[in-house]
C-alpha cells in the first residue's frame, strides 16, 4: 500500500470461509460511481486468509484490492481489525470508507469512527457527490423508516457510511478492467485481544441462506397460527426460497427470530419477494422494501404492503398460496 | 459487580411534522418510554446483581423529561440513576452522544460492566455502544443473545452471527450490546414504584462532566442533517383481478415474461 493518494474511496469487503459476501459487489459498484465523481481511486479491502474473488472486485470497478492476511482468521477479532484500519487509514487518508452493515461489522466499524473521532451513518441506502462541495451526501430511513434523512461531514474525515445489504445493485462487470491486488499482512498483537471466539453454532434451521436467497416467501400474522406455516413453507420448497417472516410469529414463537426480515430482523432485497398475510409496517418494510419485484397477497385491500408492492393479489392467503404453490410445482416439476 | 446500563428514552409513537421550507423536522413523536431493547439491557444487569451481587446504574443522556425514564429504572430496581443533560448536548450525533456518556461513566468510576441496547427506535445506529467502548479503552460484544457465564475477570455469552450464534469471551471490565432474545423484562413491584418516587435522580451538567463545548451537541457532531424528506414509494403497483387461480395463473405469467422465474 505504498503510493497511496489521499483523498479516495476506500471499501471494507467483508468475507466468510474466504469468499467475499455477495453484498459487497453492489457495494463496489457505487464505489466506482462516487471515486469516479471525485476524479479518485477505489481501493476494496478485505480482512481475511487466503480470501478468494479479488478479481472479481477489479471487475465490479475496484482499482485496487488490498487483501489483508490475517493469521488467525478462525478468530475474526474485530478489535484487532479496528486497530488495523484505523492505523491504515491515518497512514493513508481515504476520504470516504464504506462497508455493508451487517453483525459483523456492527461491532467494529463503530469503534473504527471513535478512535477517528469522525462522523458514522448507518444503514444508508443512497450515496452521491454533492456536485459543489464534493462532501458525500448520505440518506438513510430514519425514525422506524417514517423519513429519510440526509446526513454530510462537512468537516471531519473520513466520511463513514455502513450501507444497508442490497441498497445498491451489481452492475456488469468488465472483466477486461484492470487494476492491482496488492497483499498485506495484519500486524497481530494476540495480546492485545480481549474478545476471543470460543464456537460458531450453526442454529439457523434455513436451507436457503436468507440475505443470499434469490426468492424470499415470507409469512406475516395473517397466517394465524404456527401450523399454517406450512402453507408458505410450501411456497418456499417449491420455489427454492428463503422462509422469511415479519416479527408477530416470532414473538408469538411460530418461527426462530432468525427469519425475522425488518428494522429490527435480517435485511433482504432478493429478486423477488413474495409477503403473505403480512401488513406492511414501516418497521417491515425497512427490510424487504429495496426487493427487485415484490408479490404482495392479502385479504386487505387498503393493506400498505400494496403501496410498495409490483404485484397485489386481494385475497384470502390459503387459498391463493396453495393454488401458487401447485402451479409453480407443475411449471417446475 | 458494578454494572451501568445505558437507556435512553425514545418516543413510542412515531408522529411526524416537517417544516416544507427548511425541510428540517420539527416533530417527531410523542408518548416517551424506555429504549425496547434498554429494557433488556437493564434486566439482565439486575438480574446479574441478583447472581452475582453488586450494584446497577442507570446512565442516559437527555432533555430534563429522560428523567422519567430513569424514575422508571429505578422502579424496575436500579440502585442508582443518572441524567446527564445540558442544553448544550442537543444536537448530538452519535460521536457525540457516546463522548458525553464516555464523560458520564468516567465521572461514575468505571463500571465492571457496560450494557446497552442492540439500537435505539429513533437513532437506529446501534453505534453508540461500539463508540462508548472504544473511547473508554473496553472490549466490546454486540448483539448477545444470552450470558452464559460470569467469571473473575472475564464472561462468556452468545452473539447472534451470520451462521446463528457464536460463542465468545470477553474480558472484564467490558461492554455489550443485547438483543430481545435475551430475556423478557420484569414489570416494576408496587414497592419499586413506591421507592422510584421519592428517588433521586443525579443530574449532571456539562460542566460537572468537564465537557469541551466544542466536542457536545450539534456542534461537536461530527455529522450534520441537511434534511428530511418523506419516503416517497414507487411501486408499479399493479393490482390483480378475477378469481384466485386466474389471479395466480397471470401473476406467474408475468414473472416469467419478465425473467423472474
Ligand atoms: C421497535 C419495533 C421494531 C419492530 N421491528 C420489526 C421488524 O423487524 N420486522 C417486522 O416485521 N415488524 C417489526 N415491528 C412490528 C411492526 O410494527 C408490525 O407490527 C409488524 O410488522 C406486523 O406484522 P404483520 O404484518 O405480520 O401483522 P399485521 O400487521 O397484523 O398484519 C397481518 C395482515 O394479514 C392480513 N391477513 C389476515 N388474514 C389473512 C388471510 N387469510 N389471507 C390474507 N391476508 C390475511 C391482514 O389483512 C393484515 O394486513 C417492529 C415494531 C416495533 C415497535
Ligand atoms: N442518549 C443516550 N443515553 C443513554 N444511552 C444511549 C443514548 N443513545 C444511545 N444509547 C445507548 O446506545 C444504544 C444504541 O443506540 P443507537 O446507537 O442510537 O442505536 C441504545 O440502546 C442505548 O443503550
Amino acid at each position: 500500500m505504498q503510493s497511496q493518494t489521499p483523498g479516495e474511496v476506500w471499501i471494507l469487503a467483508e468475507q466468510a470461509g474466504g469468499r467475499i459476501e455477495a453484498a459487497a459487489h453492489g457495494l463496489v459498484f457505487k464505489g466506482r460511481k462516487l471515486a469516479h465523481d471525485l476524479g479518485v481511486r477505489l481501493t476494496v479491502l478485505c480482512f481475511g486468509q487466503n480470501v478468494e474473488g479479488a478479481e472479481e472486485l477489479l471487475a465490479d470497478g475496484a482499482d485496487r484490492v488490498c487483501l489483508v492476511d490475517d493469521p488467525d482468521p478462525e478468530h475474526r477479532d474485530g478489535e484487532i481489525y479496528a486497530r488495523a484500519l484505523v492505523e491504515m487509514v491515518r497512514r493513508h487518508q481515504p476520504a470516504i470508507l464504506l462497508t455493508t452493515a451487517g453483525l459483523s461489522t456492527s461491532a467494529f466499524f463503530p469503534r473504527v469512527a471513535a478512535a477517528l473521532e469522525t462522523g458514522l451513518s448507518a444503514n444508508c441506502t443512497a450515496l452521491e457527490i454533492d456536485p459543489q462541495t464534493k462532501v458525500l451526501r448520505q440518506t438513510r430511513p430514519a425514525l422506524g423508516g417514517n423519513v429519510l434523512a440526509t446526513m454530510e461531514s462537512p468537516v471531519r474525515r473520513p466520511q463513514m457510511a455502513t450501507v444497508r445489504p442490497y441498497a445498491f445493485k451489481r452492475g456488469e462487470p468488465d472483466p477486461a478492467r484492470r487494476g492491482e491486488i496488492v497483499r498485506v499482512d495484519l500486524e497481530s498483537q494476540p495480546a492485545a485481544s480481549r474478545t476471543r471466539l470460543l464456537k460458531v453454532i450453526n442454529d439457523l434451521d434455513q436451507k436457503v441462506k436468507l440475505e443470499e436467497a434469490d426468492i424470499v416467501v415470507c409469512g406475516g400474522r395473517g397466517l394465524g397460527k404456527a401450523e399454517n406455516f406450512q402453507v408458505v413453507a410450501a411456497l418456499a420448497e417449491a420455489l427454492g426460497a428463503g422462509l422469511a417472516c415479519s416479527r408477530p410469529p416470532v414473538d408469538d414463537g411460530w418461527i426462530p427470530y432468525s427469519h425475522q426480515i425488518g428494522q429490527t430482523g435480517r435485511t433482504v432485497a432478493p429478486r423477488l419477494y413474495i409477503a403473505c398475510g403480512v401488513s406492511g409496517a414501516p418497521q417491515h418494510l425497512a427490510g424487504m422494501q429495496t426487493s427487485e419485484v415484490i408479490l404482495a397477497i392479502n385479504s386487505d385491500p387498503q393493506a400498505p404492503i400494496f403501496e410498495v408492492a409490483s404485484y397485489g393479489i386481494v385475497g384470502d392467503l390459503f387459498k391463493v398460496v396453495p393454488l401458487l404453490t401447485a402451479k409453480l410445482r407443475g411449471l417446475r416439476g | 459487580m458494578k454494572i451501568a446500563v445505558c437507556i435512553k428514552q425514545v418516543p413510542g409513537k412515531f408522529k411526524i411534522e416537517i417544516d416544507p421550507q427548511s425541510g428540517a423536522l420539527t416533530k417527531s413523536g410523542t408518548d416517551s418510554m424506555i429504549n425496547p431493547f434498554d429494557q433488556n439491557a437493564l434486566e439482565e444487569a439486575l438480574r446479574l446483581k441478583e447472581k452475582h451481587g453488586g450494584k446497577v446504574s442507570a446512565v442516559s443522556m437527555g432533555p430534563a423529561q429522560a428523567a422519567e425514564s430513569l424514575r422508571e429504572a429505578i422502579a424496575l430496581g436500579a440502585d442508582e440513576a443518572i441524567l446527564l443533560s445540558d442544553p448544550a448536548f442537543e444536537g448530538s450525533d452519535t460521536w457525540a452522544t457516546a463522548h458525553v456518556l464516555s464523560l458520564g461513566m468516567k465521572k461514575l468510576g468505571p463500571p465492571d460492566l457496560i450494557i446497552c441496547g442492540r439500537q435505539s427506535l429513533d437513532g437506529e445506529t446501534g453505534q453508540v455502544g461500539p463508540e462508548l467502548a472504544e473511547m473508554l479503552g473496553l472490549p466490546f460484544v454486540s448483539s448477545v443473545s444470552r450470558i452464559e457465564e460470569v467469571g473473575e475477570g472475564s464472561m462468556r455469552m452468545q452473539r447472534m452471527a451470520e451462521e446463528g450464534h457464536h460463542v465468545v469471551e470477553m474480558q472484564l471490565p467490558g461492554a455489550i450490546s443485547v438483543v430481545k432474545e435475551i430475556n423478557v423484562p420484569r414489570l416494576p413491584s408496587l414497592r419499586g414504584l413506591m421507592q422510584a418516587k421519592k428517588a433521586a435522580i443525579t443530574v449532571w451538567n456539562g460542566q460537572e462532566l468537564g465537557a469541551d463545548p466544542a466536542r457536545v451537541g450539534s456542534q461537536g457532531s461530527p455529522l450534520r442533517t441537511v434534511r428530511v424528506t418523506q419516503p416517497q414509494r414507487s411501486a408499479q403497483r399493479e393490482m390483480l383481478q378475477g378469481s384466485p387461480e386466474s389471479q395466480v395463473d397471470e401473476v406467474v405469467e408475468k414473472l416469467r415474461q419478465s425473467r423472474i422465474l
